[in-house]
């Protein structure tokens, strides 16, 4: 089997204080046994490569097949960056051709999730299908219209699939993971390029679905999308919850991330923590209340931290007032600063002080 | 050919009996220290950052923590195709095999590991100190030198060097005498177990020396290097450097460490201490925790209250519990309600609700006095304490105890309570 993953910079988005959001599905993969990965990256990739510069972390360093890292490439007869997400991989599809696995997984970088891909596949086996796509019922209320929204028919074929919809008829949308047969996906890939489609959703799922057969796979578990601000947010506090713990981090399988080698996070007089997750390297001298901390920040005297967010390496000066904020990674916060999210909004919050300018 | 310009041997098999309990199950380098650490990161991380990639670790008592948690060496980045660290237990010839008698016979076993580096100098380091050092720079002043042998010294107050290995030095640092713990010194300059040779010497020296029982290197070899007139120099050391082979002194370094700016700073850029991290995720607070004045590990859940405390890995501590001056390792789980006052808790221990331990006056331990003593309890590793039991002062407590194990609910002060068996 193999992987391919199509990939934003948001695969490297920091999740629940010491992971990244493309750990959740390498992790996946490699306790899957799935043994060769690619991953696809474009956008922005600096911090996803530094994060992928190893392959140890998920047991990828691998003899047969391992972690590859595909970006677009220059050469003669082409020089574009991935038009979508069908070119992505038809730029790449000598590597498909050269694998020998029957199956492809293709899975986004942006969910948390823990899924076992083998269960995925046994169903596709079982009933036949083209394509069989993952997909979640998300709760009633929930805001569906970034997803792709699927109707499935009583033995699991998705009779209807639609994307981004205005007026969505069912609650249960599209994960972006789908298992397919190798040689059909390069068949399928190839007759695409041809006719200059390049949308796997648009112009594949959507586009073929009566005449192929193309099934839904329903994953009961917890999964949820990081993709706009509100859920980022939101899938970090799910972290606070004691049951989310429970199965990410002490239920069997694991969840890998790249090793910092980062001491024990320390606390000093006048620090108070309540209700919040602190990561390794972390030094808090104030308050922090329902909020996630993540890798190597600094929180200063007489400081109040709630509900929000800071990412890895910030150094918030004494003082400061934070609240309904996400603090992007290695941001400098000045002593006495004061950033508040007002009704409810979430608020980001970019300050590239000089940090040792004190 | 391989070729490297210093190896290092480090010296990992002793049992560090002192460190009583802590040591039952584990070799004393791989106890654990400072939250999420094993004494024997420090001399691996401090080899990796000198420049010196190729390490042969030593091991015979207990060897299992140290060997799994070494592995292939990956967190260290000393997975080398050419060198990297290999671990050497004692091993059977095919005429008088024997154990390591000695830390000079240790070394001497292993000629032939060695030998297949081509080394020009051996640096001889043991697993169970706390400090960071550049290697570099005391190899650097070896060459300076010409010494055969170099030996890392740290000036010790004179009132303490009685407990030492002292060396007399000319004004160029040349070592001219030594003295092994003297009473009247002569020098405050004490010898922290750290050498550079000049391989052919130690290598000569190993084997003329080879039929000494229990080959050790300050009360042998270093003196035979001497009587051969070879230059032996003494490199003075300034930094931070702990020995802790008492539970004392176990307790009071890790306590360091929560220091508002600790004299042994573990949060420098450089100079990273490395070690096997298998629980990665943040730690947790609920809303009724506290917690001050304390480093805490990985994956910790904490629903009670922590001061001036070094917690580990993957600890639970439960509500309403309260946690003072004490150490906590990795994966023990605390009750509800209990109070916890100047204990050194061991791994995977299970302590039920509404314990206390630390409690009322230091009467001296029953059996060991020089290893219990300073008020502090000692629970070992995967041992169980149950629910509503009362602990005193100077006590030990190793293996899963039951309330039939204990008078009435209550363990005095300065008692030991091991139960035998797994």
């Amino acid at each position: 089997m193999q992987e391919l993953s199509k990939k934003r910079a948001i695969g490297a988005m920091p999740i629940a204080g010491s992971y990244r959001s493309i750990d959740f599905t390498l992790s996946n993969m490699s306790n899957s046994h799935i043994h060769k990965v690619a991953v696809l990256t474009q956008y922005n990739a600096r911090s996803l490569n530094e994060h992928l510069n190893s392959s140890k972390w998920w047991d990828f360093g691998r003899k047969q097949g391992g972690l590859s890292v595909l970006a677009p490439v220059v050469n003669a007869d082409r020089s574009s960056w991935y038009r979508g997400t069908i070119d992505a991989i038809y730029q790449n599809i000598d590597f498909l051709k050269k694998s020998h696995e029957p199956y492809v997984v293709i899975a986004p970088a942006d969910c948390v999730y823990k899924l076992n891909f083998n269960k995925v596949i046994a169903y596709h086996v079982e009933n036949n299908a083209d394509i069989t796509v993952v997909c979640h019922e998300v709760e009633q209320g929930i805001d569906v219209e970034r997803y792709g929204i699927l109707a499935l028919d009583d033995d699991g074929r998705i009779v209807e699939f639609d994307e981004k919809p205005l007026q969505a008829k069912t609650n249960l949308v599209s994960c972006g993971i789908y298992v397919v047969r190798r040689r059909f996906l390069i068949e399928m890939i190839e007759l695409s390029a041809q006719e200059e489609r390049y949308d796997f959703v648009r112009d594949i799922l959507m586009r073929y679905k009566d005449v192929k057969k193309f099934c839904g796979y329903n994953m009961k578990e917890y999964w949820r999308n990081i993709a706009s601000v509100e859920d980022y947010f939101g899938t970090n506090m799910d972290f606070l919850k004691p049951e989310v713990r429970d199965y990410f981090f002490r239920q069997y399988p694991d969840i890998y991330s790249k090793v910092d080698d980062l001491p024990p996070a320390k606390y000093n007089y006048g620090a108070s923590v309540r209700n919040s997750l602190i990561s390794s390297g972390c030094i808090v001298n104030g308050v922090v209340e329902d909020s996630v901390v993540f890798k190597k920040s600094y929180i200063g005297n007489n400081c109040v931290i709630k509900n929000s967010i800071i990412l890895n390496d910030v150094y918030i000066g004494d003082d400061c007032y934070i609240e309904n904020c996400i603090v992007e990674s290695r941001d400098t916060i000045k002593a006495g600063s004061r950033y508040v999210g007002e009704d409810g909004k979430i608020r980001i919050v970019l300050e590239r002080n000089d940090r040792y300018d004190m | 050919m391989a070729r490297k310009e210093m190896i290092a041997m480090l010296l990992a098999g002793g049992q560090g009996s002192r460190l009583g309990v802590l040591t039952n199950k584990v070799a004393k380098p791989a106890v654990a220290f400072g939250g999420k650490y094993r004494i024997i990161d420090f001399p691996l991380s401090n080899c990796i950052n000198s420049g010196v990639d190729t390490v042969g670790v030593l091991t015979q008592y207990r060897p299992l923590r140290l060997n799994s948690h070494i592995g292939i060496g990956i967190p260290w980045d000393l997975d080398r195709n050419i060198g990297g660290v290999t671990v050497l237990p004692p091993y059977e010839k095919s005429e008088n095999s024997e154990w390591y008698t000695g830390t000079a016979n240790a070394i001497y076993q292993n000629i032939e590991y060695m030998e297949s580096f081509h080394p020009e100098y051996v640096l001889i380091l043991s697993g169970d100190h706390i400090y960071k050092m550049d290697y570099e720079l005391m190899l650097d002043f070896h060459k300076t030198n010409g010494a055969e042998v170099t030996i890392a010294v740290m000036p010790v107050p004179m009132e303490e060097a009685s407990r030492f290995g002292i060396m007399i030095t000319d004004e160029n640092r040349r070592i001219t005498e030594f003295e092994e713990k003297p009473a009247q010194p002569r020098s405050n300059l004490a010898s922290m177990g750290i050498y550079i040779f000049n391989w052919k010497t130690l290598k000569d020296a190993l084997i003329e020396m080879a039929q000494e029982p229990a080959l050790d290197f300050g009360k042998h070899v270093i003196p035979h290097c001497h009587q051969k007139g070879a230059p032996l120099y003494a490199y003075e050391f300034n930094g931070y450097w702990k020995d802790v082979g008492t539970l004392s002194s176990y307790w009071e370094a890790n306590m360091e460490l929560i220091d508002l700016v600790p004299e042994f700073n573990l949060y420098e850029e450089y100079w990273k201490i490395y070690t096997k991290s298998e629980i990665q995720p943040p730690q947790y607070f609920s809303s009724d925790s506290v917690v001050e004045r304390s480093i805490i590990g990985e994956g910790t859940n904490v629903y009670g209250q922590v001061y001036n405390s070094v917690i580990g890995c993957g600890v639970e501590i439960g509500k309403g519990t309260v946690v003072r001056d004490s150490i906590i390792m990795s994966n023990t789980k605390l009750g509800e309600n209990c109070e916890i006052y100047k204990a050194i808790v061991a791994e995977d221990v299970t302590i039920g609700d509404n314990v206390a331990l630390g409690i009322g006056d230091e009467v001296p331990n029953e059996t060991a006095p020089h290893i219990y003593n300073q008020g502090l309890v000692t629970v070992g590793e995967k041992s169980s304490i149950p629910s509503g039991v009362k602990v005193g002062k100077n006590t030990v407590i190793y293996g899963c105890t039951e309330e039939s194990d204990y008078d009435n609910f209550y363990l005095p002060g300065g008692r030991t309570l091991v139960k035998a068996g797994e």
